[in-house]
C-alpha cells in the first residue's frame, strides 16, 4: 500500500517538501541542542520542564482522542464510523511518535534511553509511559494496516485482530491517564496534586484528538475525492461539545477546591497563571485567551445551528484546539513548577530554538501523518472507484 | 573418490570444531570475578542505618557565617559558577526561615532573629525519597546508611526526579559545567552535560572515615551522625532540642533537622 505514499500530485509533493523543510531546520537546531545541551532552552532549575513535556502531555491527549472513534464503530456497531476510523487511528499514530520524539529532544543524555529497559524500574511512572505509549503506537500500527489492507482486498478483517481492537479502546485510555500520574503523583507539586487530573486530561483529549479530526476531515472532502461524511463528522463535533464541557467543568472543580479551602500552596498556582504572583505573569494573557477559547468553542459546538454550518463548525473545532492546547501545553506544565517549592517566582520562557525544535517535532508528526492518510485515500478512493 | 573427499571434510570440520570448543566453553564458563580487583566498603567506612544532620540555626547568625561551608562543599564537589541564572547549579545554600519553611510552619510575626537569620537547605536524604520513586533508571536510589546516592553515569536527564523532590534540592547540567569550574578536585568526578546531580551527604568522605565537608567546616555547629544510634551526636541533638523539619506533611521524613 505504501506506493500510494509515492505517487502524488506538485502540491502533495510541495507540501511534503515543505514539512521535511521544518524537520530539517528543527534537526540542525537538535544538533546544538546536542553540542551545547538543554541549556540553549528557557529552562532553569526551577522549572526543568517547559515546551517538549507539555507539548508532549498535549499529542498525549491527541492520540487518546483517537479513540473517540473506534470505540462507537467497534463496540457499539456506529456503522456511520467505518469510513473514518482508520483516519482516527492514523492520527494516533501520527501523535504517538511526535510524543517518544518530544521525550527524545527534551532528554538530557538521550544516547542514553535504553536504560529505561535495562534497568527496567515499575515504580517509576515513566517506565509505564513508555511501555503504554510504544504499545499504543504498535497496536494502531498493526490494526490500522490490517483493517485498511483488508477493505482494500474486499475482504473483513482477519478474525485475531478483533482482540487487538479490543484492546486499544482501553489502552487509549491508559496512555493519557499514565501520562497524567506522572505529574498528579508528585508530593510538593499543589498544582498537579489532584485526583482529576487525569479525567481532566482525558476530557481536553476527547475534546482536542476529535477537533483536529474534523478539521483533518474537512481537509480531506476538499483536497480528495474521498469524503469521510458530514453526518460523521458532525457526530464527531458532538462529541467535541460535550468534551469541552466536561473540561471547564473539571476545571470550576479545581478552582472552586483551591479557593473555597483557601490553601495556599493549591491556590498560588492558580494565581500565578491567572492573574500573576509577586509581580510575574507572563503567562496571564495566554490563560485568559485559553478560557475564551473554549468558552467561544462550547457556544459554537453546543448550539446546533452553529455546529452543523461549516464555517462556525471550523471556528469551534479550532477554538477548542487551541485553547486545550494553551491551557494543557503552556500553562499545565510551567504553572505546575511557579511557584518553586520554596515558593520562589522564577518563570519560565520559551526561547526561539526550543521553539524552532518544536515546530521540526510537529513537521515529523505531519509528515507521517500525511503520508499514512495519502494511503488511507489511495486505497478508500480505490475501493470506491 | 567422492566418499573420499567427503570424509576429509568432515575430518576437517571435526578437528576445525575441536580447536575452537576449549577456547569458547573458557571464555564462556570463566569466573567473570577471577582476577578481578574486589569492590566492597573499605576499612574505614563509616557506617549508619540512617545519617542525618542536626542544624544549629541559632548559631548561624550571618551570610559570613554559611557561606565557608557553602565554598567548602562547591569547591571539593566541582561544582560550577553560572554567570546565568537559568544554568544554576547548587548542593546547598542558605535561605530565609519563610522559603525553607514555606507552606508547612508559620512564617508572619516571627522572631527578629530568627526572620533574618540565614538558613542552609540542601538535599534532606528522604528517607521515603519521591525522587528514587520517580526515577525511570535507577539512576538516584537509596544505600543502607541511608543516603540518597546518584549514578552520573546511569542518568538519561530526564529530570523526573528534580519534579518529584519536594525541596528543590536537585540541579541539572544544561550545559557542560567543566569550562566553568575555577579549579578541579581530581578526587571527586566532574560531570557531562545533561545529568542531575545534587548533595549526596559527602558520601566519597564517610568511605574514607571522615563526616561531610560542610560539617567540618561548621566547627560544631552542624552534628552529623545516626538518627538510629542512641550515642551518636545528631540522636542527641534531637532529643535534648525542639527541632523542625521541612514540610514533614508530605510524609518523604527528611534527616536535616533544624533547631531553631
Amino acid at each position: 500500500m505504501l506506493e500510494f505514499a509515492v505517487k502524488g500530485s506538485k502540491r502533495y509533493y510541495g507540501w511534503m517538501i515543505f514539512l521535511l523543510g521544518l524537520v530539517g531546520v528543527g534537526f540542525l537546531v537538535y544538533l546544538r541542542q546536542l553540542d551545547v545541551g538543554l541549556g540553549i532552552t528557557g529552562m532553569n532549575r526551577d522549572v526543568s520542564w517547559g515546551f517538549y513535556i507539555a507539548n508532549f502531555t498535549f499529542l498525549v491527549g491527541v492520540a487518546a482522542g483517537g479513540v473517540m472513534v473506534v470505540l462507537p464503530y467497534y463496540l457499539h456497531d456506529y456503522k456511520a464510523y467505518g469510513k473514518v476510523t482508520i483516519l482516527g487511528e492514523f492520527l494516533a499514530i501520527a501523535a504517538v511518535v511526535m510524543c517518544i520524539t518530544f521525550i527524545l529532544v527534551d532528554l538530557g543524555q538521550p544516547m542514553r534511553v535504553l536504560n529505561v529497559l535495562l534497568y527496567p524500574t515499575p515504580n517509576s511512572v515513566l517506565f509505564w509511559d513508555t511501555i503504554v505509549l510504544n504499545g499504543y503506537l504498535l497496536l494502531n500500527l498493526i490494526i490500522g494496516w490490517n483493517v485498511l489492507e483488508a477493505e482494500r482486498n474486499g475482504v473483513h478483517y482477519q478474525g485475531w485482530l478483533k482482540p487487538l481492537i479490543y484492546l486499544s479502546i482501553p489502552w487509549a485510555i491508559s496512555i493519557h491517564t499514565v501520562t497524567a500520574y506522572l505529574y498528579c503523583g508528585l508530593p510538593g507539586r499543589g498544582f498537579w496534586l489532584t485526583a482529576i487530573l487525569a479525567p481532566r486530561f482525558l476530557s481536553s483529549a476527547f475534546a482536542s484528538g476529535p477537533a483536529l479530526l474534523i478539521l483533518l476531515c474537512l481537509i480531506i472532502r476538499r483536497v480528495s475525492n474521498f469524503d469521510p461524511g458530514w453526518k460523521q463528522i458532525q457526530s464527531l463535533a458532538v462529541t467535541v461539545a460535550y468534551a469541552i464541557c466536561v473540561n471547564v467543568f473539571f476545571f470550576l472543580c479545581e478552582v472552586f477546591v483551591a479557593f473555597y479551602s483557601q490553601i495556599p500552596e493549591h491556590m498560588d498556582h492558580i494565581k500565578y497563571l491567572f492573574v500573576g504572583l509577586h509581580g510575574h505573569g507572563a503567562y496571564v494573557p495566554w490563560m485568559w485567551a485559553a478560557m475564551a477559547l473554549m468558552v467561544l468553542g462550547i457556544i459554537l459546538l453546543v448550539n446546533p445551528v452553529t455546529r452543523k454550518t461549516e464555517g462556525t463548525l471550523i471556528v469551534g473545532c479550532l477554538a477548542v484546539f487551541f485553547g486545550c492546547w494553551i491551557d494543557k501545553g503552556l500553562g499545565m506544565i510551567s504553572g505546575g513548577f511557579v511557584p518553586n517549592p520554596l515558593h520562589e517566582v522564577n518563570e519560565y520562557i520559551p526561547t526561539l530554538l526550543e521553539g524552532l525544535i518544536t515546530i521540526g517535532v510537529y513537521g515529523l508528526g505531519f509528515f507521517v501523518l500525511t503520508v499514512l492518510y495519502k494511503i488511507a485515500i489511495g486505497v478508500k478512493e480505490e475501493v470506491r472507484a | 573418490m567422492d566418499i573420499r573427499r567427503r570424509r576429509i571434510l568432515q575430518l576437517l570440520g571435526l578437528s576445525a570444531a575441536a580447536l575452537t570448543v576449549k577456547p569458547v566453553y573458557d571464555a564462556l564458563a570463566a569466573d567473570p570475578a577471577a582476577g578481578r580487583p574486589r569492590v566492597g566498603p573499605g576499612r574505614e567506612q563509616l557506617k549508619a542505618k540512617q545519617w542525618a544532620m542536626v542544624i544549629d540555626t541559632r548559631r548561624f547568625a550571618s551570610e559570613a557565617d554559611v557561606e565557608p561551608l557553602i565554598e567548602a562543599c562547591h569547591r571539593i564537589h566541582n561544582v560550577p559558577h553560572f554567570e546565568l541564572k537559568r544554568w544554576e547549579i547548587k548542593w546547598i545554600w542558605a535561605t530565609e526561615y519563610k522559603h525553607a519553611f514555606s507552606g508547612t510552619s508559620s512564617d508572619r510575626f516571627l522572631a527578629d532573629a530568627v526572620e533574618k537569620r540565614p538558613f542552609l537547605v540542601l538535599c534532606n536524604q528522604c528517607e521515603n525519597p519521591p525522587c528514587v520513586r520517580a526515577c525511570p533508571t535507577k539512576a538516584t536510589f537509596k544505600r543502607e546508611d541511608g543516603i540518597v546516592m546518584m549514578d552520573f553515569h546511569r542518568c538519561i536527564g530526564c529530570r523526573f526526579c528534580m519534579a518529584a523532590c519536594p525541596f528543590g534540592a536537585r540541579s541539572f547540567n544544561y550545559t557542560d559545567p567543566r569550562p566553568y569550574l575555577k579549579h578541579t578536585n581530581k578526587l571527586f568526578p566532574t560531570r557531562m552535560k545533561g545529568v542531575v546531580e545534587k548533595c549526596s551527604f559527602c558520601a566519597e568522605r564517610l568511605a574514607e572515615g571522615k563526616r561531610p565537608a560542610c560539617v567540618e567546616a561548621a566547627g560544631g555547629k552542624i552534628a552529623f551522625g545516626d538518627l538510629y544510634d542512641p550515642a551518636s551526636e545528631a540522636h542527641q541533638w534531637v532529643r535534648k532540642n525542639y527541632t523542625l523539619r521541612r514540610k514533614v506533611n508530605l510524609g518523604t521524613e527528611p534527616a536535616v533537622y533544624y533547631i531553631v
